[in-house]
């Protein structure tokens, strides 16, 4: 079997053991819509006392606060992707054996975190998006190509988010417990991916400083790519750099943690 | 048939004092092993702390460019955030694990807790007690504070005095959506998410004005699912503004009424939901 075609097979059984759980994904969807409905208001709000701020005016706050709640659970930005999992693979010393299979670490779990992130984007972003979409006022782009742009984005933010969680699991072959810093790693990406608010939103040197941080990638950028208020090259650009340098620090620390870490065992 | 009545009455007095003594039993055991790790324990407070503070740092940086929200100030808003994190705080340290419930049903060890001669909404009411939770109401208890210390409220007894029974009423009305939530999970396992839209979104709309939000919204969460018990009721008393419903004064006191409603009501669903169990039998 070639390499591509083992880590397609292991990207389509991520994405198929996410679909199995359909009440699951029915009650996320359903969490996600009353969330974006409670967020709505608040933005439309702030939107009526300031408009245009952060350049948006409300149609785009509007459009920006579905695409949150569709992004949500695909770019993982609250975690809850693969990390948990091999967190527990290598606290339990599981992990020896990923380590003897004729497959790359990284590689593998990446394939099955895509596969996950392809099934919650359409299982679990697209109906909270569309009920934006159909009973608010939105801006969407009707030219395919900035769809098509706001895909390929979509997609590299999934990398970073992949890339930040894979340097999360990792360290609990020091810490032996990661919860700690899994909990770290998800209120930074929280605060830091435009989450809890836009990140143009955000005031003066600290809308700077987050916008330039790896976590703008899963959600601001794709965001403003749709929106049409950022370049896609340039964006595709920074997202694509932040991947290659989260992914190559990951191989980092991978190597140092297989050639110094005793594995748990019993 | 007076003696039978009194007799039903005793045992369900007894009833009542088995399951808080099994509560307490179990929740004890909880915090005796939580607090074998006690770095474990600071850690996950701070954490517990940091995540609900990231909801107020949202709240801050909105009034780092607004003057106000839907006419209310930032000491307002903080008002409502402190009343209603804390009511939820409350009641998510107390039952906020029941939402594991659906866990127990797929693999079957709710039987355990069916053979044990103990309420069993009391068990599952405290299994897994997180003292970590106290984070939360701890956070939600500062920004009370920095409200009271802030707001220009007008004080008199009855505002005085509805402070503390908003506060305990609150934490009653999310006790019993903790606890539909779960007997919902009885008939769809696998769905507690959908429970996070009633207790942490219903906590999320609450910090904000209810103003901001459409006329249907409001009425929904007033007549339909009564949050607004929880806080912006009392606090429009408190606060002397307006209701967007414009409801009478004295609703601002029915919280307790409507906190022992809402527990009859979840008490039936969870009844009913109990009696649908079926074990998985592996």
């Amino acid at each position: 079997m070639g390499a591509g075609r083992l880590y397609a097979a292991v990207a389509a059984g991520g994405f198929r053991r996410y679909a199995t759980y359909r009440a699951a994904t029915a009650a996320g969807v359903f969490a996600n819509t009353v969330f974006g409905l409670i967020l709505v208001h608040t933005y439309l709000a702030l939107w009526d006392e300031r408009p245009q701020l952060g350049g948006y005016d409300q149609a785009q706050a509007v459009t920006y606060v579905w695409l949150g709640q569709a992004l949500l659970a695909a770019a993982a930005i609250g975690g809850g992707g693969f990390e948990d999992e091999l967190m527990e693979r290598i606290r339990t010393g599981d992990v020896a054996i990923d380590l003897y299979r004729p497959a790359d670490l990284q590689l593998w779990w990446l394939a099955a975190d895509l596969g996950r992130a392809a099934f919650q984007l359409l299982g679990r972003g697209v109906v909270p998006f569309a009920f934006g979409a159909l009973f608010f006022d939105v801006e969407l782009p009707s030219r395919p190509g900035v769809w098509a742009a706001f895909l390929v984005a979509v997609v590299l933010g999934m990398v970073v988010s992949f890339g930040i969680r894979y340097l999360v699991a990792l360290s609990a072959f020091w810490l032996i417990d990661g919860t700690g810093v899994a909990q770290m790693a998800w209120l930074a990406g929280f605060f830091c991916s435009g989450m809890l608010l836009p990140l143009n939103v955000f005031p003066g040197g600290l809308g700077e400083a987050v916008r330039a941080l790896p976590w703008s990638s899963l959600l601001q950028a794709p965001a403003d790519v749709l929106l049409g208020k950022a370049d896609a090259l340039g964006t595709f650009a920074f997202q694509a750099a932040w991947a290659v340098a989260l992914l190559a620090a990951g191989r980092l620390v991978q190597s140092a943690a297989t050639r110094r870490v005793v594995v748990q065992g019993g | 048939m007076a003696e039978s009545s009194a007799a039903g009455r005793r045992v369900g007095e007894n009833r009542l004092v088995d399951g808080v003594r099994a509560y307490r039993m179990i929740a004890a055991m909880w915090i005796r092993s939580t607090m074998a790790y006690r770095a474990s324990f600071a850690m996950t407070t701070l954490g517990n702390f940091a995540a609900t503070a990231l909801d107020f740092v949202a709240i801050l940086l909105m009034f780092s460019r607004v003057d106000a929200l839907g006419g209310y100030a930032l000491p307002e808003v903080a008002f409502l955030y402190g009343l209603s994190s804390v009511s939820f705080g409350l009641a998510d340290l107390a039952i906020g694990s029941m939402d594991r419930l659906g866990r127990r049903l797929r693999d079957g060890t709710l039987d355990t807790l069916l053979v044990r001669p103990a309420p069993v909404l009391a068990q599952v009411a405290a299994d897994r007690f997180a003292l970590r939770r106290l984070g939360r109401v701890t956070q939600g208890a500062l920004v009370l504070a920095y409200a009271l210390w802030t707001v220009d409220i007008d004080w008199t007894v009855p505002k005085l005095l509805l402070m503390p029974v908003a506060l305990v009423s609150g934490a009653g009305i999310f006790g019993a959506v903790f606890v539909a939530g779960a007997a919902f999970q009885f008939v769809a396992q696998d769905a507690s998410e959908a429970q996070n839209a009633f207790t942490y979104g219903g906590t999320t709309l609450l910090q904000y004005p209810p103003t901001i939000f459409g006329k249907e919204l409001v009425r929904g969460v007033t007549f339909v699912l009564p949050l607004a018990f929880v806080n912006w009721l009392p606090a429009a008393y408190v606060l002397d503004r307006p209701y967007p419903l414009g409801l009478p004064g004295w609703v601002a006191f029915t919280p307790p009424v409507v906190a022992v409603a809402c527990g009859a009501l979840a008490g039936l669903a969870w009844r009913a939901g109990l009696r649908t169990y079926r074990s998985t039998g592996s």
